[in-house]
Order: structure tokens, then C-alpha cells, then sequence
């Protein structure tokens, strides 16, 4: 009997593994880093999204499924800078993969490789839930999405050096189009330089520091903290008194307070879809900064 | 490169300073002069190279042609990392504090879980008034790039001090395996290797009451294997010293507490989760001893020699819509115990009545539980505790060398417990809670238990398991 077990868990677990050899393994965090894998990879890998566009980044729970794709992971990009720290420990620690673990090959922290904002001089948890290492949510400016790629081919290039030339080329292929809309992007965007903006979190940070607007405030009180009613109350006030062009919200976020915001002082609300997937016209990284544009240009007086 | 700048910077310190150490004449200091020039243009040239290389590469990357290949040495430390260099390799340091307070309307001395051999271990509710909880100091870090280190060290509210856990754990041996050595919670079912700060109750189920005296803590090692599937797949074994109830330290070479589990787990779209687990468990106790009353009613202290074998069953289900769990989310989570011991029992043991007997009892118990936030930070719970002390064959008592009522604790009955709470989290990390338990695990009278509690943690943000 305990021999049929054997036999029949080895048969398992080696159609299992045949079934997914093909191709590199790639485990993306979060969609914007799926998306990336899949542009540079294309057919040569196999990308698992971990998460939604509609979950909260900061709060995703370490769910068995997550355990078993970390497990047969080649590649983890995910975005570092602390924001994945409430459930990326766990998977690594369970899942028994040296391959992907931080320091190797197989692990890519996104924000490693860009200029991160807002890196606290002061680091006190009475300031919210903030980040030691600053600003975690950097896909929102395509020079950092460029920089990032450019470490994905790499790594893909040494992780399946069969595909090498096949990796760089679609890398270039990628970075080559990349500029272009960036271009693009940047030219249809200029009427947005000094927009004024005021967030419900500070997620769209690197997306106002590229386009030049300004962060007028932020609807949560401290990062992480939600705005009480009479916090929400006070914002109508400030919000009327500096001016605002619109309030915004993350798809992942509720929608109650920026929605209550923007009736009682006018100000449009949009809602942006933060990554790939965020909204039906986001649906690669290309649309993803198309569709934030085209929302942003929509209520620009 | 590091070497390369470490030996460049020595030489210029001993260039700097040589010339303190030497009566210099003016030949020397000229000599001198111009090594340190040609280090000097040397070092221009290098650092005009690097510049010029620097300028390609950012050209590179805006001309958007392959990049050099980025180096994936570690990632560039974080600014807390920037006082003296002792400090630099700290490990992760969170500290987590926890207070009560309790009404009871029984007295919590006389706090048993009828029917079954008490524990010595944490049983019942926390004490009447304000009591400071166990302030947990957990210590992490890499040691080397074979293996990580684990510490939590508990400061009871009494002011006694225990080591909760200390593990080392090493990842991957094989694909898929992890290995962990030193003393860790267990991995019976689903609750007990989860530490009590991030418990969904002030208590822990009345299962993990009766049958491990609150948490299973194992001395020894402990090996598990993900499958290569995309179900995880998970099985695991443990082997142990054997020293806490059920065990006793029995002095012997090889170990003393064996467990085997597996673990099922997977997604129903995104909004739903679950996982499901399996548990064995054998261990053996020398002259486990316990306080009880005999026929007339005086204090006696008993004893178990034999064999315990354990099994159970648990289950969560999670559900969060579009597994987004900051606005509302929910929790099921249910286990099953059950417990055979086998061996004798001495009565009295040392005292005058001393008398030994068989001793064969086939106990069980259950919980289930649901965790519902309504709203964010806001959540509601509540929980159904079930025991039943189940046959037990006390020989002394079938040979009529004693009554039945010379073990009173023994007796049979079914510990019952309901427990609803509801808690609130400003933000991730501090929680207060408020939980109102009618309590049945005496023999007679139902204990009306209200809790107040505070969980507050500082530092390290913690990563918590599914």
C-alpha cells in the first residue's frame, strides 16, 4: 500500500513538473511586473500574476496557491521597497526555493534598480505605514518601467541562456518602443504639467513627478491611516482653499471617501487604474499609461 | 571590485601616514610627492573611465540597445543600515506587547477542563482585572547563505521569561524543502504553530487547551516538502525531544515525539482560498503526574505512564471579494482532535494508597470558528469549542480496587464553549478587542468570561501566514 503511494506521488509530481518545463517559470508579485514578463519573454515563459489589480498591494494574503507557484518559480520580480514585506517573507520562507531567494538570480526587487521618491529622513511608525526605503509604487513613471525591463531580459538571458540572443532582441524590440510612446506619452501629457492632484494614498507619486503636476494633499491622513469623518470634513475646506483640478483613487482602494470628497467641494473625481488590468483600456503597460493620461486629460480645465 | 577598493584604500592610507612614521629626508618626501600624483592621475583616469562608461550605459538605456548585463549583487542597503558597522548586520527586531483585562464570574483558580488529565500548561482564561499579557521579542536574521535564524523570546505578565521559539531553517536542500532545527510551535493542524499575538481570540481553542496545554512546542527538527504542483502539496515531519504534555522527558536516546502532516491547499477563483490539513502524532510519557482529589476528597497526586497517539483534521476557508481583504473579508476555520493514551495509572503516586492500573482513554475535541470585517479594521467573530472526554478505562476502577469517584477529574463530560468577539485595528500594527466567552469546560456552573485585550506591535513589520 505504501508503496502505490509512492509511486503514484512521484507520477504526480513528474507529469506535474514535465507539464510546466517548457518554459522559465516567471512569479510577478503584482500585474505590472506580469505584464513586463510577458512582453519580454513572450512565448519562452510562462508568467503567474499573484495578485489582482483590484487587491491592495500592501495587503495581499500569503494563500496557498501563492506557496505552490513560488515553489516551481524560476523568476520572482516583485517590487521591493518594502510594499510586498506583509506576505513575500512568507512565501519564500515556505516554499523551498533557493533559486528565487533575495541576493540570487531569481529575484528581482523592481525598486532596486529605480530612483525611488520620498525616502523618509525620519523613521517613526507614528508617521503611518510608511517605507524605509521610500515610495515603494514606482511602475507609474515608464523611465523607471524602462530600467526595470532592461534587468527582466537580463535575468531571463541568464536564467535560459538558450533563449539569450531571442531575450535581447525582444528586449530592444521592447526598449525601442518603449521611448517611443514615452514620447508620446510625454507630448500629450505636457498640458497636464501643474495639474493639481489630491490623492486618497500616496500611490501615484512617480506618476506626478514625471508629468511635472502637483501633489496638493493626500485623502488619507498618513499613509495607510483611512481619514475619519471629521478628518474628511476639514479636507473640504483645504481642498476648496488650495485648489484642486481632481481628486484621485486607485481601482484597489475604496471608493467611499475620495467619492464623499468630491461631492462636497466639486472637484472631479477619477478614478485611475494603477496598473495593468486596473481598468478594461489598461490592459498591457501601454495601455496602462494611454488610459491614466486620457483620464487625467478628460477633466484638465 | 570591493577588494580591488579596500586594497586601493589601504595603500593610500600607508602612503598618507608614512611619512609620520619616518624621519623623511627630502628626497624621500619627493619620492613620495610623486607616487602619490601618479596614484592621483592614476585614480583621475580610472574614475574619468568609469564616468565615460557610466554616461554609455545611461545612453544605452536611452537609445533603449540591451543594456550591460545589471548586476545582481545585493540590492543597495536601505538607510537604516548607515550607523557603525556592528549595527549594520542587526537582525529584524519587533517587539510585541499585550495587556487584558478580565471579568470572570468563577473563580479562575478552580478553572479545569472537566474529564480530561490536566496539563500544568495554559489552560482557561486570562486572569480577573488588568494583567499584562506576554510581551514577545522576536529576533531574525540570515546567518550565513546556508541558513536563518529565528527568536522569539516571551516576558510573562508574572515576570517569568521563556523561550517560545528558537530555530535555525535552511531552504532548499532539495527543491521544495525546508528544514528547521531548535525549538519551534508545531505544525499539528492549522492554529498551533500560529504565535497567540496573531490569534483571532483572546484564548486558544479548548482542543489546543486539553490536549497540549495550550500551544505544542517541539525541541528537535523538522522537515517539509512542497510538491511541484500548482495545488500546493505539502508534507511534513517533525521529530522531537517529546518534554511537554503529552510527552514527558524521558532521558532516552533517539526522540521521543514523532509527528507526519499534509497540507492541501488552493484557490476557487480569486475571491476564495482554502487549505486543508492532516496530523499524526505519537509520543510517550514517563510518570506524568497531575493533582487531583481522591474518594474523601484530599489532594492526591496521580499519574500517567504510556503511549499517546494523536490525529487531526483542519480546514480554513478565506474569502475576500476579488481577494482584496482591506475593505471585508472572511474566515472559516475549523479542527478536529483526536486523542488515545495507553498505559497505566498510579494512584497516589508516593503516597500511602499508591496503586497502579491500566490505563486506556479515547478523548476528542473540535472547534470551529468564523471571523467576518464587516468594515475596515473592524471584525467580528465567533467560535464553538467542543469536547468529549470520551471511554475511558481506568483498570483500578474496572477491578473494584478503587472507586470511580478516587478520580474525579476523569469523570465523564463534554467541556462546551462559546466565545464571540469583536475587535478593532487602527492600523496594521495595534489591535483592541473585546470578547465575551459562556464558558462550560468545569463539571457545574457556566462561567461568564469578559475579556478586554491589547495587541501592539513595534518594529519589524511581521509577515503572517495564510
Amino acid at each position: 500500500m505504501f508503496r502505490f503511494y509512492v509511486v503514484a506521488g512521484l507520477l504526480i509530481a513528474s507529469f506535474a513538473s514535465a507539464s510546466v518545463h517548457a518554459a522559465v517559470n516567471v512569479f510577478a508579485c503584482l500585474p505590472e511586473w506580469a505584464s513586463l514578463a510577458q512582453e519580454l519573454g513572450a512565448d519562452n515563459v510562462s508568467v503567474y500574476q499573484a495578485s489582482s489589480p483590484l487587491q491592495d498591494p500592501h495587503r495581499i494574503e500569503a494563500r496557498p496557491s501563492l506557496v505552490a507557484h513560488m515553489r516551481g518559480a524560476d523568476l520572482v520580480i516583485c517590487t521591493g521597497a518594502e510594499l510586498e514585506t506583509g506576505w513575500l517573507p512568507v512565501l519564500m520562507q515556505t516554499a523551498g526555493n533557493r533559486n528565487v531567494q533575495p541576493g540570487t538570480p531569481g529575484y528581482i526587487a523592481a525598486a532596486d534598480y529605480v530612483d525611488r521618491l520620498e525616502v523618509p529622513t525620519r523613521l517613526d511608525r507614528a508617521e503611518g505605514d510608511i517605507h524605509p526605503s521610500g515610495n515603494p509604487h514606482v511602475q507609474l513613471d515608464p523611465h523607471n518601467i524602462a530600467k526595470v525591463a532592461a534587468v527582466v531580459s537580463d535575468r531571463l538571458a541568464k536564467i535560459d541562456p538558450k533563449n539569450a540572443t531571442f531575450y535581447a532582441a525582444r528586449g530592444q524590440d521592447f526598449q525601442t518602443r518603449w521611448q517611443a510612446a514615452i514620447a508620446r506619452w510625454e507630448q500629450q501629457a505636457a498640458p497636464l504639467k501643474g495639474m493639481r492632484l489630491v490623492p486618497y494614498h500616496k500611490d501615484t507619486v512617480y506618476l506626478i513627478h514625471w508629468l511635472g503636476m502637483v501633489e496638493v494633499m493626500d485623502i488619507e491622513p498618513k499613509p495607510g491611516i483611512p481619514p475619519s469623518a471629521s478628518y474628511l470634513a476639514e479636507l473640504v475646506d483645504k481642498v476648496q482653499r488650495d485648489g484642486a483640478d481632481a481628486i484621485t483613487r486607485s481601482i484597489y482602494t475604496d471608493p467611499k471617501a475620495p467619492q464623499w470628497l468630491s461631492e462636497h467641494t466639486h472637484v472631479p473625481l477619477v478614478d485611475l487604474p494603477y496598473t495593468v488590468g486596473g481598468t478594461p483600456e489598461a490592459k498591457d503597460l501601454f495601455g496602462l499609461f494611454d488610459d491614466t493620461i486620457a483620464r487625467l486629460e478628460k477633466v484638465r480645465k | 571590485m570591493h577588494a580591488r577598493t579596500l586594497v586601493a584604500g589601504l595603500t593610500v592610507a600607508a602612503t598618507a601616514y608614512a611619512p609620520l612614521a619616518s624621519a623623511a629626508t627630502d628626497s624621500e618626501i619627493q619620492q613620495l610627492r610623486d607616487e602619490m600624483a601618479a596614484l592621483r592621475s592614476d585614480y583621475e583616469t580610472r574614475i574619468g573611465a568609469l564616468e565615460t562608461r557610466l554616461a554609455a550605459a545611461q545612453a544605452t538605456v536611452e537609445q533603449s540597445t540591451p543594456v550591460e548585463p545589471a548586476p545582481f549583487a545585493q540590492p543597495p542597503l536601505t538607510q537604516a543600515g548607515t550607523g557603525s558597522p556592528g549595527n549594520e548586520f542587526n537582525p529584524a527586531a519587533s517587539l510585541i506587547l499585550t495587556g487584558t483585562y478580565g471579568q470572570q464570574s468563577e473563580d479562575p483558580a478552580n478553572y479545569q477542563i472537566g474529564g480530561f488529565i490536566p496539563t500544568d500548561g495554559e489552560v482557561g482564561p486570562p486572569d480577573r482585572s488588568f494583567q499584562l499579557g506576554e510581551s514577545e521579542l522576536t529576533l531574525a536574521a540570515n546567518i550565513d547563505p546556508y541558513f536563518s535564524g529565528y527568536f522569539v523570546g516571551a516576558f510573562e505578565g508574572d515576570n517569568g521569561t521563556s523561550v517560545e521559539e528558537a530555530f535555525v531553517s535552511h531552504v532548499g536542500l532539495i527543491p521544495g524543502a525546508t528544514i528547521k532545527f531548535g525549538r519551534f510551535l508545531s505544525d499539528f493542524g492549522y492554529l498551533n504553530e500560529i504565535h497567540a499575538h496573531a490569534w483571532d481570540f483572546v484564548d486558544a481553542p479548548l482542543a489546543l487547551q486539553a490536549f497540549f496545554g495550550g500551544q505544542l512546542r517541539q525541541d528537535g527538527l523538522q522537515a517539509r516538502w512542497v510538491a511541484p504542483t500548482s495545488l500546493l502539496i505539502e508534507l511534513g515531519v517533525e521529530l522531537g525531544l517529546g518534554d511537554q504534555f503529552p510527552g514527558t522527558d524521558r532521558d532516552k536516546n533517539g526522540f521521543n515525539s514523532m509527528m507526519a502532516f499534509a497540507h492541501l491547499g488552493g484557490d476557487v477563483g480569486f475571491s476564495n482560498s482554502y487549505l486543508v490539513g492532516a496530523t499524526v502524532y505519537r509520543s510517550k510519557a514517563n510518570d506524568r503526574t497531575y493533582q487531583d482529589l481522591d474518594q474523601f476528597g484530599a489532594p492526591v497526586t496521580d499519574a500517567f505512564t504510556g503511549d499517546t497517539e494523536m490525529w487531526g483534521l483542519d480546514f480554513v476557508w478565506k474569502w475576500a471579494p476579488e481577494g482584496n481583504s482591506v475593505e471585508r473579508n472572511f474566515k472559516l476555520q475549523a479542527e478536529y482532535f483526536h486523542r488515545n493514551e495507553n498505559g497505566s495509572l498510579t494512584f497516589d503516586t508516593d503516597g500511602p494508597q499508591d496503586a497502579t492500573g491500566n490505563y486506556n482513554s479515547d478523548q476528542n475535541g473540535w472547534y470551529a470558528q468564523v471571523v467576518y470585517q464587516f468594515m475596515p479594521r473592524w471584525r467580528f467573530g465567533a467560535r464553538y469549542d467542543h469536547l468529549d472526554s470520551g471511554s475511558t478505562d481506568i483498570g483500578l476502577v474496572r477491578s473494584g480496587q478503587l472507586p470511580s469517584s478516587a478520580f474525579p477529574i476523569l469523570a465523564d463530560h463534554d467541556p462546551r464553549r462559546t466565545t464571540t468577539m469583536v475587535d478593532f485595528s487602527p492600523s496594521e500594527f495595534s489591535r483592541l478587542r473585546l470578547q465575551y466567552a459562556w464558558d462550560q469546560a468545569r463539571f457545574t456552573d457556566t462561567d461568564d468570561e469578559l475579556s478586554l485585550q491589547y495587541i501592539m506591535s513595534l518594529g519589524a513589520h511581521g509577515a503572517h501566514k495564510f
